[in-house]
């Protein structure tokens, strides 16, 4: 075959040529607050994989002199200067290693959902109707069923592991992925670049997954980082209820409820790994609120733009 | 003082904005006299709906900000009045009716209760306003006034909505009316009656009627003046057959130019060459309704054939029908000897390569999160046969280029562009599968007159160039005459006529099809006169 595409016109370069990370690390630098988020939940993050490994000795140590030391007593070691637990062990400490089975458990449980119940919504929103029935009367009857009771009867009947602990978490929460994604999909679904896509002829996988995937993504993502604080007080309450995560082990809201008997007398005890976990959320919510614009092409000049009006 | 009912004075409109500041309108100046029609006339952002705002204290302030001028209703400047002052002026002495009277109205609410509602914000009819409500919407020519009063607004039709919005301006009798595209979203014959009787209601009254429009025709049938406005300047004021057939400023010279339904017919291609669409008795039924009835026509290569018809005719059904959007209840669609209605799904996939869709609205048929590049190379990769991967960008470029943009214009996003230009994409994006037959589903109708030539003038020369063939779906009769070769028109599903675009119109052998081509405006005031007073005539025989 002859080469017909020699008189080709001259590709030009586009903003790809330029460095893709760089840029993405310059739109976070240009939301403070995002960027403040993202660093304090790599914080996190590190305690949580490193954490157990370094400091396990140290947080379980008992030390009875320091029975519910109070915080910022600088003379003591610097793990005792956020206080100490009522077996006086450092709390600083321990809400480091604490963070690894709270993020897993939390990050577990939302990811399960969320990749489970947006993929039945999509289906339910997108394929035939029987199908969206099956799943929208599934999505019900968890919905119906007191989702603290379902923990409580699948956790007596199984090990009250960490995994199983994720499983029943995810499982409640699947019903509120499900049906935003289905809601969303049937809006979405009906707009002219579907319809467009479809006088093209692409398949059913595509049209989901290019064309409406990326527009419902946003919402999912936004109550994916709320449900995240949600998960980590429901594993608390599980905790609590002696079917959770169970000592030695330790979670965050294992640590808030530990310390609810000594509210009135050692109020640290529940306030450092309860600001552990506003602080996760809260960053987690600043940073999906900063995803949703620079995910948007239409919004994304508000972070690219920041700094350059004197210019 | 001087005596104008409404002047605006110099006025100038900023808007705020990240991108820094627009000038919406700079140093407008206009006025309106009791018992006149003034029409604002200009395109899409031009800023003509700008000053009307301004008047009925409907601008955000911020983002917006008034920088300088004066608005005198009866001499006192309503920017210094209060408030309180300036919400006793709307509604009351300066009425609004607006382009689409679905979203103006509240769904919730009977009509009844929305008319009585503004006659009870200002405290008037205290005890009969369902009587006068009533009256009213018999003045407007509602029919069964009396039962209708109690409805609901999504059981009334598009035109008898634009009457009951009429009926709520008018509720307290104001002395302006300000219509803001009030005949845009209706069709052609509905259209003439709704100018008709804001025209008699404004003899009736006596009040002032600003009338801001992007339409030609409209202006012809009822303004006594006329403001052009273009990017938030007046370039000229005049009488409207002054402005028609003596424009001074390039920018109205050019819109008249641009002005469809006045240039050469399409000659009918010879009747010899083998059609490359045949729909034979195609019908579609929505349970009971019949949406296409026993529909039977041929589109021939490289043709042009216009569907039209008015809004609820059928004529997307039948596009979204030839193209499989939607199931066809019977009857068949032969393209290329196979039945696009009864094909399965792989030959239906090869077949999708031939026929392709423009819509309407290009902000919506373009995906707000794929680049331009991503938007067309889209169908290189659901048909992988056309082109390697290696010729996509070269490819691409190409394309945008036969579609008069430019080739870096592939890495931005649809938000980055005009309506014409989306437009343009969206047609590029078509091309990509190098189609036979493009259907264009109302596909200039959201644009601006002047685009809406370029587009068309688009569309003919890729029709030279590369022997395309158009189903074309329109509801303004004029952009047809210039465009097609051959014409169907359609009512409630059916096919009421059909034939080349010269008898069409020159000799339309249908009742229908005289009505419709009588009730588009002609863009000459002198023309649309004589045309008037012959109607009128005509009426008085009939009477």
């Amino acid at each position: 075959m002859a080469n017909t595409h020699n008189n080709e016109p001259s590709v030009p370069a586009g903003p790809e040529a330029r460095n893709p990370y760089m840029q993405t690390l310059r739109m976070l630098w240009n939301d403070k607050l995002a960027f403040f988020a993202v660093v304090f939940l790599i914080i996190v993050l590190v305690c949580a994989l490193f954490g157990p490994y370094f400091l396990d000795d140290l947080a379980t140590k008992q030390n009875l002199r320091g029975r519910n030391a109070p915080p910022f007593d600088f003379s003591k070691d610097w793990p005792f200067w956020l206080g100490g637990d009522a077996l006086g062990r450092p709390l600083l400490t321990r809400i480091m290693v604490a963070a690894q089975n709270t993020i897993f458990v939390a990050a577990g449980a939302v990811f399960f959902s969320m990749i489970i119940g947006t993929s039945l919504g999509l289906i339910a929103g997108y394929t035939s109707k029987t199908l969206s029935q099956v799943i929208m009367r599934l999505a019900d009857v968890i919905m119906a069923f007191p989702s603290l009771l379902l923990a409580v009867i699948v956790l007596f009947m199984l090990d009250s592991s960490v995994f199983n602990l994720v499983i029943v978490l995810a499982i409640t929460r699947i019903p509120v992925y499900l049906r935003t994604a289905r809601a969303e999909t049937l809006e979405v679904r009906e707009r002219m670049f579907v319809q467009a896509a479809k006088v093209m002829g692409a398949s059913t996988p595509r049209i989901i997954f290019r064309h409406i995937l990326p527009v419902v993504f946003p919402t999912l993502i936004t109550i994916a980082t709320l449900d995240f604080a949600f998960v980590m007080l429901a594993e608390s309450a599980l905790s609590f209820l002696g079917i959770g995560i169970q000592p030695p082990e330790i979670t965050w809201g294992l640590m808030v409820s530990q310390g609810r008997p000594y509210l009135t007398t050692a109020w640290w005890l529940s306030f450092w790994p309860g600001l552990a976990i506003i602080l996760t959320t809260m960053s987690l919510n600043l940073v999906s609120n900063w995803m949703r614009s620079a995910l948007d092409p239409a919004q994304r000049w508000r972070l690219e733009n920041v700094g350059k009006k004197n210019g | 003082m001087d005596n104008h009912l409404l002047e605006v004075k110099n006025l100038s409109v900023d808007f705020h904005t990240s991108f820094g500041t627009v000038h919406a309108v700079r140093d407008v100046s206009w006025h309106l006299e009791r018992g006149e029609t003034l029409a604002i006339l200009g395109e899409s952002g031009s800023g003509k709906s700008v000053s009307a705002s301004a008047i009925l204290n409907l601008i955000d302030m911020p983002p917006g900000e008034i920088t300088s001028g004066e608005i005198l209703f009866e001499g006192r400047d309503v920017l210094k009045m209060s408030p309180e002052e300036r919400r006793q002026l709307n509604g009351c002495r300066i009425g609004m009716i607006f382009q689409d009277p679905l979203s103006h109205l509240n769904p919730v609410y009977s009509i009844g209760f929305q008319i009585a509602e503004t006659m009870k914000a200002h405290g008037r009819y205290k005890g009969e306003t369902r009587a006068k409500t009533i009256e009213l919407l018999k003045r407007v020519g509602l029919p069964d006034a009396e039962t209708k009063v109690d409805a609901y607004p999504h059981q009334f039709s598009g035109g008898q909505r634009q009457r009951i919005m009429i009926a709520m301006a008018l509720a307290l009798k104001p002395d302006i009316l300000i219509a803001d595209e009030p005949t845009t979203a209706l069709d052609v014959t509905v259209q003439a009656q709704i100018l008709a009787l804001l025209e008699e209601l404004q003899q009736e009254t006596g009040m002032g009627l600003l009338l801001i429009t992007h339409d030609l025709g409209v202006v012809a049938e009822v303004a006594d003046r006329v403001v052009v406005m273009n990017s938030g300047e007046i370039v000229e004021t005049g009488t409207a057959r002054e402005v028609y057939h003596n424009p001074h400023h390039p920018y109205t010279k050019k819109l008249i130019a641009a002005i469809p339904g006045e240039g050469e017919m399409a000659t009918q291609l010879g009747k010899t060459i083998k059609p490359i669409l045949e729909i034979s008795g195609l019908s579609k039924h929505y349970g009971r309704f019949v949406a296409l009835d026993d529909v039977s026509l041929n589109v021939l290569p490289g043709e042009s054939v216009a569907i039209v018809g008015e809004s609820g005719s059928g004529k997307s059904t039948l596009a979204k029908t030839v193209l499989r959007l939607e199931e066809a209840t019977s009857g068949k669609a032969i393209f290329n000897g196979q039945d696009l209605v009864s094909m399965d799904a792989k030959d239906l996939f090869k077949v999708r390569r031939d026929i392709q869709m423009v819509f309407q609205d290009p902000t919506q048929s373009l995906n707000p999160r794929m680049s331009i590049y991503d938007v067309i190379s889209e169908a290189f990769v659901i048909h992988r046969d056309i082109l390697e991967k290696r010729h996509w960008k070269a490819r691409v470029c190409e394309l945008l280029e036969q579609v008069g943009l430019q080739a870096d214009h592939m890495y931005r996003h649809p938000h980055q562009f005009s309506g014409g230009q989306r437009q343009r994409i969206a047609i590029a994006r078509a091309l990509a599968l190098e189609p036979k037959l493009i259907v264009c589903d109302e596909a200039v109708s959201a644009l601006d007159v002047s685009i809406q030539a370029q587009v068309l003038a688009l569309l003919k020369k890729l029709q030279d160039e590369l022997g395309l063939s158009y189903l074309f779906i329109a509801h303004d009769l004029p952009l047809v005459r210039d465009f097609a070769h051959r014409v169907v028109v359609m009512q409630s599903g059916k096919i009421v006529e059909q034939g080349p675009v010269e008898q069409i119109f020159d000799a339309p052998r249908e009742e229908y099809t005289r009505n419709l081509i009588a009730a588009s405006l002609s863009p000459d005031p002198v023309i649309q006169a004589e045309r008037r007073a012959a109607s009128k005539i005509q009426q008085g025989v009939t009477a």
